[in-house]
Formats: C-alpha cells, sequence, structure tokens
C-alpha cells in the first residue's frame, strides 16, 4: 500500500454496515471492509500495487460524503459511517459493470477465464447482464506479444494491474498504455512484442480474460482441472506453484489462491517450465547396456541387475561412488546417504555444491536466529545483496526485497560483479572487479550499513570457504542484528546438503564417520561402480555406472544402467529452499513407466536383501525429524502447504580437510540446470539463454 | 543525442526543477520542446527523453500515445488545430474544419505536398468564449470564419 505508515499508530472507530470496527488511521477503507468481510468488489485496487482509482467499482456510501466514494483510496477516519450494499451502491456498481462491458465481448464461452473471471462474478453478482448501448462494440483483433503471453484488448477493462505489476512489482516496466478513451490498449515494450522476465505475472493479475497463457489458452476450463499445490522443482526459492492437471496432464502453473511463501509471485519457471514433465525425450523405460546398445528392458530385470552388480561388487571389495541430485527430495537425497554409508559401506558421497552452507553454520555457530526466511526478505530494514543476480538466479527473493523497498523503505545494498536490476532503487550499488575487491567495497559500506537497525545478508559463491568466516566477522562489526542467507541454485540444493550428501559431512553437517571421494575425484578414480541419482556430472572413467534420471543426459547415456525416474512434479516428499524452509511436495501426475528416486532406491535394496528401513518418503521423514539436527520441522504447517524453516546445527561444522567445490551454475531466469533444457516454455522465449548482469532497465 | 544549446540549458533547468525521483513531471515538456525544434517526435528522442527523466522508454511512449500534440511524423510548417467541439461545433467549427480540409486539399493528420500546411481537427481547446477557435502552431485564431481562415492560410502561403 502508498499510504505513508505513520510512525505512531492510532486507531480510529467507524461503523461499517452498521457495525463498529476499530482500525489504525490511515488503512484504506477497502482494506478494513475486506477484513471485516464486507467484500468491497474492486477491479484495479490490488494490494500491494500503488493506486489507480480506475474502475470505479468500489464506490461505497460514506455518510456526509456528497456522492459515493471509492473505497480503495479513502483513508478511514474517526466516526465514519460506512455502507458497502446499499441500493444506491449495488445500483452503481450494475452501471460500472455497464460502462466496463460496454466494449467487452460477451465470449464467456471461449474465454480462458471463463469460471475464475472478476468481471464475469460481479456481472452475476450485481445481474448487469442487460445493456443500453446500441453502438457497435470496438473489436481489434488478438495479439501474440511472446511464445507465453498473448493480449486480446477487447476484453481489457483497462485496470492497470497488469502495467503496475510489470513495473513496481518486478521492476521491469514492460508493459504500458497506449492511445486513450476507447482506443486505449495495453502495449508491450518493444512495440508489437515483449522482451521482459516472461514471468506471466500480468497474466496471473489480469482480473479478466485479457491477457492469456500461451501455455494453457484454450485448452481447458479452470473447473475441469484438478489444482494441486505443490513445489516448483527449478531454482532454490521454493515457489508454491498450483499446478493445474486434467487427464494426467499439466495443464497450467499458477498460484492460484496465492497461499505459500511467494504469495502472488512467480516466475516463468514456475508458471511455463513444468513442461518439462512431458518433453518427448522423457525416459520411460529402464535400459541396459548390451552389446555397446542401452536397449530397453522391464523395471525387474533392471533393478535385478543393478542389485547383483552392487552385491557382486560389494562382495569383491569393488569400491562404489554415489552422486545426488539437488532437485531430489530431502527424503531422497536422505535414503541415498544411508543407502550408500550403511548399505555399501562406501563414503565415497557428494552432489551439484552451489553455496557454501556449511562455512555459513560453523561461522554461526553459537549464534541463534540467525538464518533469514523468504518473509525476513519482506520485513527487514536494510538487505545486502553480494555476488548474485538476484533478479535472474533467485527472482522471487529479489521480488521480496523490491516490495519491502516499496513498502517499507528498506535499505537494498548491493555488492556485484555487474550492473543488476536492483541498483534502480538500492541505497547503494557496488561493483568489484575480482572476489579480491569484494571485501574492499564492503569496507566502504561498513558505515552505512553500522547506522542500520538490521541487516540481512545474502551472499552467493562469490563467497565461500574461509571468506565465509570473514563475511560473518564483518557482519558482526556492524554492531546490528544480522540474518544471513547463503544463496544455492536448485530446488533443494539445501536439502542435499541438510541431509548430508558431502563426502565429509553426514546429515545435519555432523562429521562422517570416514570421508570419502568428492564428486570430480570419483570420477577419475576408476571405481567399480559409480551410482548417480539425478545429477548430470559427466562421463567418468568408472568401470560400472549406473543412473536414475528423468532423461538421457550425457552421464546417463554413456551409463551401463539407466533408470527412469519420476519428476518432482509426480511424487511426495519434502524439499527445502535456499533459506531453509521445508516444504511439501504434492504429486500432480505420473509418467508411465517412471518410478520416484525413493521408490527405486527402496526396491534395489530389497533385491539386495539389506535392511535399510521403510522406504516410503513418510517414514524416511519421520526418520529425518528425528535424527538429521534441525529437521524437526512441526508436521502440521507442512502437511498443510505451509513452509517451516529448518535450523540446522548450533555447533562446529568441521570443516577441515574437506574438498570445498562450491560452484553456482550460474542459470539465468530462463536456463535451469539440465531440467531447462527440456521446457520448451523457457526456450523458445526471445530472451533465451538470457545473461547474467546485463540488465538495462 | 544532443539539442541545441538553448534547448540543452532548458532541458537542465527543467530536471532540476522536480524533487529527486520525479524527473518525470519533466516528459511532457521536453518532447514538447524537442518537438519544436526537431520537427516530430523521433524513437532517438523517446529513448533520449526516457534516459533524461528515468523512466522506462514504454511510459514516454504512454505519453506520446494519449496527447494528440504530440506528432510522430513531422508537421507542416503551419499547424492548422480546427477544434470541432460542442461550443466551437455549435457556432460552426464542423463547417470551418471541413472549408480548411477542401481548401487545403488535405484531411486530418495529413500535411500538404509542398510541406507548408498540415491540419488537425482538435479537441476542445480552452477557448470556448471565442468559438470557433483555431490554433495555427501556437498562435490562437478567434471567431473564425470561413471568410477570415482564407485570409490568414493564403497570408500564411506567401513566402514571407
Amino acid at each position: 500500500m502508498m499510504t505513508a505508515t505513520p510512525t505512531e499508530v492510532t486507531t480510529v472507530t467507524l461503523s461499517i454496515n452498521g457495525q463498529s470496527v476499530t482500525a489504525p488511521a490511515g488503512t484504506l477503507l477497502i482494506e478494513v471492509c475486506k477484513k471485516l468481510g464486507a467484500e468491497v468488489p474492486a477491479f484495479c485496487y490490488y494490494e500491494g500495487f500503488s493506486l489507480q482509482a480506475a474502475c470505479r467499482m468500489c464506490l461505497v456510501e460514506i455518510e456526509k460524503f456528497p456522492k459515493l466514494q471509492a473505497s480503495c483510496t479513502i483513508p478511514v477516519s474517526e466516526g465514519m459511517v460506512v455502507r458497502t450494499e446499499s441500493p444506491a451502491v449495488v445500483a452503481a456498481r450494475k452501471d460500472m459493470l455497464e460502462f466496463l462491458l460496454s466494449n467487452h465481448p460477451l465470449d464467456c464461452p471461449v474465454c480462458d477465464k471463463g469460471g475464475e473471471c472478476e468481471l464475469q462474478d460481479m456481472t452475476f453478482r450485481y445481474g448487469a447482464g442487460e445493456s443500453r448501448f446500441t453502438e457497435i462494440k470496438v473489436h481489434t483483433p488478438e495479439k501474440q506479444w511472446s511464445p507465453v503471453v498473448f493480449y486480446d484488448a477487447p476484453r481489457c477493462i483497462l485496470c492497470y494491474r497488469c502495467v503496475r505489476v510489470c513495473d513496481e512489482g518486478l521492476g521491469v516496466g514492460a508493459l504500458g498504455i497506449q492511445y486513450r478513451g476507447v482506443g486505449a490498449e495495453i502495449i508491450p515494450n518493444m512495440g508489437d512484442h515483449l522482451n521482459c522476465d516472461e514471468c506471466g505475472a500480468c497474466i496471473d493479475i489480469c482480473p479478466v480474460g485479457a491477457l492469456t497463457s500461451g501455455a494453457y489458452r484454450y485448452k481447458t476450463r479452470p473447473w475441469e482441472m484438478n489444482h494441486v499445490g505443490t513445489v516448483c522443482t527449478h531454482c532454490s526459492n521454493g515457489c508454491k506453484t498450483t499446478l493445474g492437471v486434467r487427464t494426467d496432464e499439466i495443464i497450467r502453473g499458477n498460484n492460484r489462491d496465492h497461499s505459500g511463501i511467494n504469495g502472488e509471485f512467480l516466475c516463468g519457471k514456475g508458471r511455463y517450465a513444468f513442461d518439462f514433465n512431458k518433453h518427448e525425450d522423457r525416459l520411460t523405460s529402464p535400459l541396459i547396456r548390451k552389446d555397446g546398445q542401452l536397449v530397453e528392458v522391464s523395471w525387474s530385470e533392471a533393478l535385478k541387475a543393478v542389485a547383483t552388480k552392487f552385491s557382486e561388487t560389494q562382495a569383491a571389495g569393488g569400491s562404489f561412488g554415489v552422486i545426488g541430485g539437488v532437485h531430489s527430495t530431502n527424503e531422497e537425497n536422505y535414503f541415498l546417504q544411508k543407502f550408500a554409508r550403511q548399505g555399501l559401506k562406501t563414503a565415497n558421497i557428494d552432489h551439484q555444491r552451489t553455496g557454501d552452507v556449511p562455512a555459513l553454520l560453523d561461522a554461526l555457530s553459537g549464534k541463534s536466529d540467525v538464518l533469514a526466511t523468504t518473509d525476513d526478505l519482506y520485513n527487514t530494514a536494510a538487505a545486502l545483496v553480494i555476488g548474485s543476480d538476484l533478479a535472474q538466479q533467485h527472482p522471487f527473493l529479489a521480488y521480496q526485497l523490491r516490495a519491502n523497498g516499496r513498502h517499507h523503505n528498506a535499505r537494498v545494498y548491493t555488492v556485484t560483479p555487474g550492473k543488476v536490476r536492483e541498483a534502480d532503487y538500492a541505497a547503494a550499488s557496488l561493483i568489484y572487479g575480482s572476489t579480491a575487491e569484494l571485501f574492499a567495497k564492503l569496507d566502504e559500506l561498513r558505515d552505512r550499513l553500522k547506522a542500520e537497525p538490521e541487516l540481512v545478508i545474502l551472499f552467493s559463491d562469490a563467497v565461500k570457504g574461509a571468506d565465509v568466516a570473514k563475511l560473518v566477522a564483518y557482519g558482526d562489526s556492524l554492531g546490528i542484528k544480522v540474518k544471513y542467507v547463503a544463496l544455492v541454485d536448485y530446488s533443494n540444493s539445501r536439502g542435499a546438503l541438510d541431509m548430508g550428501l558431502l563426502p565429509t559431512l553426514g546429515p545435519g553437517y555432523h562429521a562422517a564417520p570416514v570421508s570419502g571421494l568428492a564428486a570430480p575425484d570419483m570420477l577419475a578414480a576408476g571405481l567399480d561402480v559409480l551410482w548417480v541419482m539425478g545429477a548430470d556430472p559427466g562421463k567418468g572413467n568408472a568401470k560400472f555406472t549406473v543412473v536414475q534420471d528423468m532423461f538421457l543426459t550425457p552421464t546417463a547415456a554413456a551409463a551401463d544402467i539407466v533408470l527412469p525416474s519420476a519428476s518432482a512434479y509426480e511424487k511426495s516428499g519434502t524439499v527445502t529452499n535456499v533459506c531453509g524452509q521445508v516444504q511439501k511436495l504434492k504429486p500432480a501426475v505420473r509418467t508411465m513407466g517412471t518410478k520416484p528416486d525413493l521408490e527405486i532406491m527402496g526396491l534395489i535394496a530389497r533385491e539386495m536383501g539389506l535392511n535399510l528401513g521403510i522406504w516410503t518418503h513418510d517414514h524416511v521423514l519421520t526418520e529425518i525429524r528425528s535424527s538429521v539436527a534441525g529437521y524437526n520441522v512441526p508436521l502440521p504447517v507442512i502437511q498443510t502447504g505451509g513452509a517451516a524453516q529448518a535450523q540446522p546445527v548450533n555447533g562446529r561444522v568441521p570443516l577441515d580437510g574437506r574438498p570445498e567445490l562450491v560452484q553456482s551454475a550460474q542459470d539465468t531466469l530462463f536456463t535451469s540446470g539440465t531440467l531447462g533444457r527440456y521446457s520448451k516454455a523457457l526456450t523458445s522465449v526471445i530472451e533465451y539463454p538470457g545473461k547474467l548482469y546485463s540488465d538495462n532497465q | 543525442m544532443t539539442f541545441s544549446p538553448d534547448l540543452e540549458a532548458r532541458f537542465e533547468k527543467l530536471v532540476a526543477s522536480y524533487p529527486e525521483g520525479r524527473t518525470r513531471s519533466a516528459v511532457i515538456p521536453m518532447l514538447m520542446y524537442a518537438q519544436d525544434e526537431l520537427g516530430a517526435v523521433t524513437p532517438e528522442l523517446v529513448a533520449e527523453v526516457a534516459k533524461r527523466c528515468k523512466v522506462p522508454p514504454i511510459q514516454v511512449e504512454e505519453v506520446i500515445g494519449y496527447y494528440s500534440m504530440l506528432h510522430r511524423k513531422p508537421q507542416g510548417k503551419y499547424h492548422v488545430q480546427v477544434c470541432t467541439n460542442i461550443s466551437c461545433l455549435l457556432v460552426g467549427g464542423e463547417e470551418l474544419y471541413h472549408h480548411a480540409s477542401k481548401k487545403l486539399g488535405i484531411g486530418h493528420k495529413q500535411t500538404t505536398a509542398d510541406g507548408i500546411f498540415s491540419l488537425e481537427e482538435v479537441e476542445c481547446m480552452g477557448a470556448c468564449s471565442w468559438a470557433p477557435a483555431v490554433e495555427i502552431n501556437y498562435d490562437f485564431h478567434h471567431h473564425v470564419t470561413a471568410e477570415k481562415l482564407d485570409v490568414l492560410l493564403d497570408s500564411l502561403k506567401k513566402p514571407q
């Protein structure tokens, strides 16, 4: 909201529909009505964005005002007497609808929005189905602005929501209005097409069917789908995405009920990049190399072959290496390391490390309440971003900070290797040439940060190893409350670390009893068996390679046995986002022939006659909650779709002798590691593949 | 993009006259002054104004789309604007517009072949008390009749 926050909150008492209410002075009337349950319809008003007062739907009657007032721009005051559904108000709303419908086509039966359209709902509520206008409706053809964004001008009611969410919410400002009056319409920044984040926030926020999604348009009706709320499987931000599913196919991704940590936010990955799931290259049958060729075999044959190989190698005292995934669930990664350490008795276990969380936890030992959540980013008075093009690499975190700047005047400081979008509102935006120069730049900011009441520091792989302790020492030297986020790349990068997919650290960052080889060493060590789950480390010189993956990645193509695994949208389990918040996945669809990684591992264990405990995700989660430090997260919270922050360890983390190997993959908004290549939505936009630190907004 | 020293000085003063973060207020005057110098609003000008006023180019486009006095194509040396809104209409504004159109041989938002005149049918310009009104470039002409318009246009057409 754009209303200023008074330093001293005074409350006022007013009457709404005969009910007495108290609210902080300065609150918008429409918000107070909403809290009371007296819903006031509005098209242009959208909580969190600048006020427009364009649609005139929120008119209410206020005593002593000569005319009806737009409740979206009136702050409440003492003694106000408001009526939200009086005959005059109802008549006015009906008239406004008649105006809005004067050029709006009545194509609800074919419109994407039909069934969840705010204009349709209001027309039904106020019975404004008839019109006194006899003029021919202005019609212009539909326009395609990008592979994923379409605009149908006649349906547009010019509420400016899309313009504001793009400009204020995302900081992109790719949409505007051209002409005026009846000829006015929304225009994209490149004249006839868009060059933007392709996040689709404009489509989501559109109250009518003017902006439609390339992925979803004209495919189904909203009520024909099942809506499955799960967690996006691309970047580490862990946004909730609600998948619209019909006949075992994901048709739409959005966050329709605005629940979850991300509210209304989703980037293009969460909104469109679910399409990797039905890519034609998806593996649907196990493969075994026979005479040099990978051939399709049955699951029973493949599982037996893996189990036999594992058992024989173990009996012969052979060597194993295990590499886990950054999109796999906590349960899978926990079970994988348990399988490796207890079942295969190997310490060679690793994954693709993208941020130095262990060093941060070590540096923070003895401190409490120092790990920031995504909510903290929206509420902190100040934030410092180090070494990340946040708007591209961590779009939701960037959105939170921008909203915080807009709503609470939070100061954002950036110290990055190139220009970032945050610079347009940042309190200070410094550019460093080399990592060595980074701390010199931080010193320049020291005095300004000392004057802040609190701070959240977000740092990428630019700060790792001993530098992390140096950064925490820097934070301590400021003399203010500082919280941290160690930025990692993928949907469960953080969980893979927490679950102990490391050669020197077990679950909860406790020292592994025996240290093993790190991934690059495993690939070069000529191991007897290399087992890769949901990763693409490349072809090593192992004598035998088993890969579990959704696609025939280069690693899988060179493997001896390939087992087709289910995607994150096809299974249950939990994932941990970049801020350590644990959330639950919900299966939306199934792909014939695939199995979730946890089930695959369980079946291999059974074939081998190993007892690693029950391998359902619920049982493994119970084991994680009781045995992994910090993971005793409240079940009711995560079971109901909420996020609970895991607080791993509070003691020293043994880092001595560890191979650091922290390297972010530097994905942009349009790339997503191996997964992104299989999303046609991501690869089809003109902005693909994108470039970091190139923001020219 | 650079402008004449006079205009540069004017822009400098303009941008400085608004509070920090409100430089977008300078978009309209900047476009108007630059249009007078360049003859039209060019894509380069849009980019330049956006840069100087620190707004996305699309917000400058919005302004150009909204205000009819900002032109993307060069106008004639004399831009004849005839009001046909209600007050002028009641006392012959529309006839006046048609007369001008016939006399100049051009229609709404068109320019004569010699580039001397361009014609535009405009909305109310606040001269209702002296209707019908015609504006040529920045000069207002009141109580205009077909005869007065003829004399006016003929006098302008003569090489000066």
